[in-house]
């Protein structure tokens, strides 16, 4: 199990599962960030502490820190 | 109206960059009524759409939402709209608009609003940009699969429009035409057996006897209730069954949330192959493209501060010269009434009162209407969202939502309009922060107030000529960090909230939709003159009569005076005559604010704002500089008998109040008093539009009553520790 912050910026991975609080998890998955479903880092701002990530053409931004709740493992 | 309100209701639905806004503003031509929905700030829009020969619907703007599962009050609305549950009325029918570039994600939403039976039609909008996307949509297998008429349209360029009014007139004389039932149907028995458990304790007003909507609220029950949530007007018993079924569920070691979802997107994910072609995209996009720069940690920072400083600019100086106009066309329009009526109380009311007070209201509308324009701009282009994402690490050092940079930095024109940004921010805790902490930004009315006293304080050509240029850079600073920490702490306290993980969903960059910004920036200014405009009004009446009651004639020594100059002036005028006749005028004013209600007041005050080094004519001042900060300097022209239309460069005002005393004969206006008296004017909030118009946006006089007194009690601590401070170093 890889965490997401592993992830090269421009690299693709598969979605495993979603830690955290009920909340939390619910909004990502209702974003489409469903468990088996493939995602692609777009860009990290290492400053801002920020990750972008594209699913199904659309495009989230979470926290450094809440991706960490978000297990996934390399293609 | 009865006859009216019996169109048919259709609500529209949509993800919060699927275009809804613009689609609406097609719809309905741009005519809307604004009001809340009741108990909530959330705002309720609805206008009419001619349907051709079969008539007339009414139109309800839903807020944008991925999912009608809601985590807050305000996300709990969509469902209760879309769903028409008590007290909200049910729609005839709803319209869905998908963004036809991300329709995966937004059918989503599609899917949710089908299982609740109503009759639905989906707008697949920016079917312009799939060619540019590389994307091609079937839209008649599209339709197959979700057994609900698709129309594809343009919210843009309106290609599409007639033929969604056609098929909304066609769905509504045949509703279960568009009621196919729901598209993903759990099959798991255990899954089934929890859901119809919740189904079960939905309350019949919500289900109205139909099974597929009590499923369907069931499921959004599964998907929104949990322990502590904020949400209301859920029944007890439907929230104890939904967290029993959760629990059952994880004993079995199951996730009921996630396999509803995952059954849904499963669901989409098996079939868009069918309705969705994507040709091999070649290179970037152009959304990454323009990212590249825009969110580029150091060249996308410095755009955005360019971006900050035109805004900032506009607010400053583009609608200064408009408020000008405003200024004195109303003051033409005073003095025009002045001569056509006799003098007297009622020409005073009509024109101290009302006329300054509309002309008080008004002022505020070039800002509000050039800040509502970027904003609408940065929304429809999709900026918005990369604002937070450029400002998150800032902003949350003090507690405040990254779109909370856009309201605060608007603070240093004018608060009001930068309370009303704060609807840009979708979390009611995050508008509620920002609106508490922003009034404390150095506004554009405390300059004359502060000109006025730092000239008080440091005559030009005396001491360090430096002096001014610090002492007003100074207050600038000490209001934003103030702002700040108020917002810091605040947010740790009276308006602790859960912290909220970000998720920005990053839209592609659109071609905004003029007409529909510019109907938003007329709705809000609207908003503003109705609502906010009428607590204006009146409390600038109210304060015109604390200053002109109770009526008292000027003493019998000036009234003699006054009839001596007058004599002398009809019979040989000449500039000394007229000259003190002016100064016996301006005596007379004086006396009479001296004894109005105000003048009482500041006398009944003054052991109150004497530990600030603040004598009873500047708690008179403190009263007028209500109505505005700008007053301030007005009424204490008046209060020291200098001419009307003083301002803050008058140097007979300066003198004047440089030559005040107390009665044993020390100077009023120390340099110690004088930033006193600017340290009070920076924190306390010495303004009724800010109170209008927090009133306004909180729906509740508790959130402009608490700003009141905080900042009231922040002003008078801050002021004493610097004056008595002042004392025992020495100064005075």
């Amino acid at each position: 199990m890889t965490l997401l912050r592993d992830i090269a910026s421009g690299d693709s991975c598969r979605l495993l599962e979603i830690g955290g609080e009920a909340g939390f998890r619910r909004r990502l998955l209702e974003l489409g960030l469903v468990p088996g479903t493939h995602l692609r880092v777009v860009r990290r701002v290492p400053v801002g502490g920020l990750v972008e990530l594209e699913v199904r053409r659309c495009r989230v931004t979470l926290r450094t820190s809440e991706a960490d709740q978000v297990h996934v493992e390399k293609d | 109206m009865t006859v009216a309100t019996a169109a048919p209701l259709v609500a529209l639905a949509g993800n919060p960059n699927a275009g809804k806004s613009a689609l609406f503003n097609r719809l309905t031509g741009g005519n809307a009524r604004v009001a809340n929905y009741p108990g909530l700030t959330v705002e309720r829009e609805e206008g009419r759409v001619r349907l051709g020969a079969a008539g007339e619907v009414r139109l309800l703007d839903v807020p944008g939402t991925y999912s009608l599962a809601a985590r807050s009050e305000d996300e709990r609305i969509a469902l209760f709209a879309v769903a028409g549950l008590p007290p909200l009325e049910a729609p005839d029918a709803v319209l869905v608009v998908l963004d036809a570039t991300q329709l995966a994600r937004h059918l989503y939403l599609a899917l949710q609003v089908i299982e609740l039976d109503a009759p639905v039609v989906v707008a697949v909008n920016l079917v312009d940009t799939l060619a540019k996307e590389g994307l091609e949509i079937d839209r008649a297998a599209l339709e197959r699969d979700l057994g609900v008429p698709v129309v594809f349209v343009s919210a843009l360029t309106g290609a599409g429009v007639q033929d969604l009014r056609a098929t909304l007139a066609r769905v509504l004389a045949n509703p279960d035409s568009a009621r196919p039932g729901p598209r993903w149907v759990p099959q798991d028995p255990r899954l089934l057996g929890w859901i119809d458990e919740v189904g079960s304790a939905v309350p019949a007003d919500w289900h109205r006897s139909n099974d597929r909507r009590r499923r369907a609220l069931a499921l959004w029950a599964l998907l929104s209730l949990e322990e502590g949530d904020e949400l209301t007007h859920v029944p007890e018993s439907l929230r104890r069954a939904a967290l029993a079924a959760t629990d059952a569920a994880k004993s079995a070691l199951r996730n009921l949330d996630e396999e509803i979802v995952r059954g849904r997107y499963a669901w989409i994910d098996e079939r868009e192959g069918r309705f969705v072609r994507a040709k091999s995209r070649t290179g970037l996009s152009a959304t990454d493209r323009a990212d590249r720069f825009l969110l580029h940690p150091a060249l996308g920072f410095a755009l955005f501060v360019g971006l900050m400083a035109v805004v900032f600019q506009s607010l400053f100086a583009w609608a200064d010269p408009v408020i000008g106009w405003i200024e004195l066309a109303f003051a033409w329009l005073g003095d025009s009434v002045r001569t056509l009526l006799p003098e007297g109380l009622l020409t005073d009311l009509a024109v101290d009162g009302v006329i300054a007070g509309v002309g008080g209201v008004l002022v505020f509308l070039p800002q509000i209407l050039l800040l509502f324009f970027f904003i609408g701009l940065m929304e429809d282009t999709g900026y918005m969202a990369r604002v937070a994402f450029i400002m998150d690490r800032l902003m949350r050092i003090v507690g405040l939502h990254g779109r909370a940079f856009v309201p605060m930095l608007s603070a240093y024109a004018c608060a009001v309009p930068a309370i009303l940004g704060t609807r840009t921010m979708e979390r009611q805790r995050d508008r509620f922060l920002t609106m508490m902490s922003l009034p404390l930004m150095t506004c554009s009315a405390r300059l004359p107030v502060y000109g006025l006293l730092i000239a008080a304080f440091a005559a030009p050509g005396e001491g360090n000529p430096m002096t001014q240029g610090l002492l007003l850079t100074g207050m600038y600073l000490f209001g934003t960090f103030m702002a700040l920490a108020a917002a810091a702490v605040l947010g740790r306290t009276v308006l602790k909230g859960k912290r909220m993980p970000l998720l920005l969903q990053m839209p592609p960059y659109r071609r905004p939709h003029l007409a529909s910004i510019w109907r938003r920036m007329t709705t809000r200014t609207g908003i503003f003159v109705k609502q906010a405009g009428s607590v204006i009004l009146v409390c600038s009446v109210l304060i015109w009569a604390l200053l002109t009651f109770p009526r008292s004639p000027p003493s019998d020594t000036t009234a003699a005076a006054i009839k001596v100059a007058q004599a002398e002036q009809a019979e040989r005028p000449s500039p000394e005559t007229e000259a003190r006749l002016a100064d016996l005028e301006s005596e007379a004013a004086g006396e009479q604010l001296r004894k109005s209600y105000a003048g009482r007041f500041g006398q009944v005050i003054e052991p109150a704002i004497a530990p600030l080094g603040f004598d009873w004519k500047i708690g008179v001042g403190l009263v007028g500089a209500f109505a505005a900060r700008e007053v301030f300097v007005s009424t204490m022209a008046v209060v020291y008998n200098v001419e009307a239309a003083a301002d803050e460069t008058n140097v007979t005002l300066r003198e004047r109040i440089r030559d005040a005393r107390w009665p044993d004969g020390r100077a009023v206006f120390t340099p110690l008093v004088c930033l006193s008296l600017m340290v009070f004017f920076a924190l306390a909030c010495q303004c009724m539009s800010t109170l209008a118009v927090v009133k306004r946006e909180t729906n509740s006089w508790r959130w402009p009553a608490f700003l009141f007194a905080y900042n009231g009690a922040l002003a008078w601590v801050c002021s004493f520790a610097v004056f008595q401070g002042g004392k025992l170093l020495g100064f005075d």
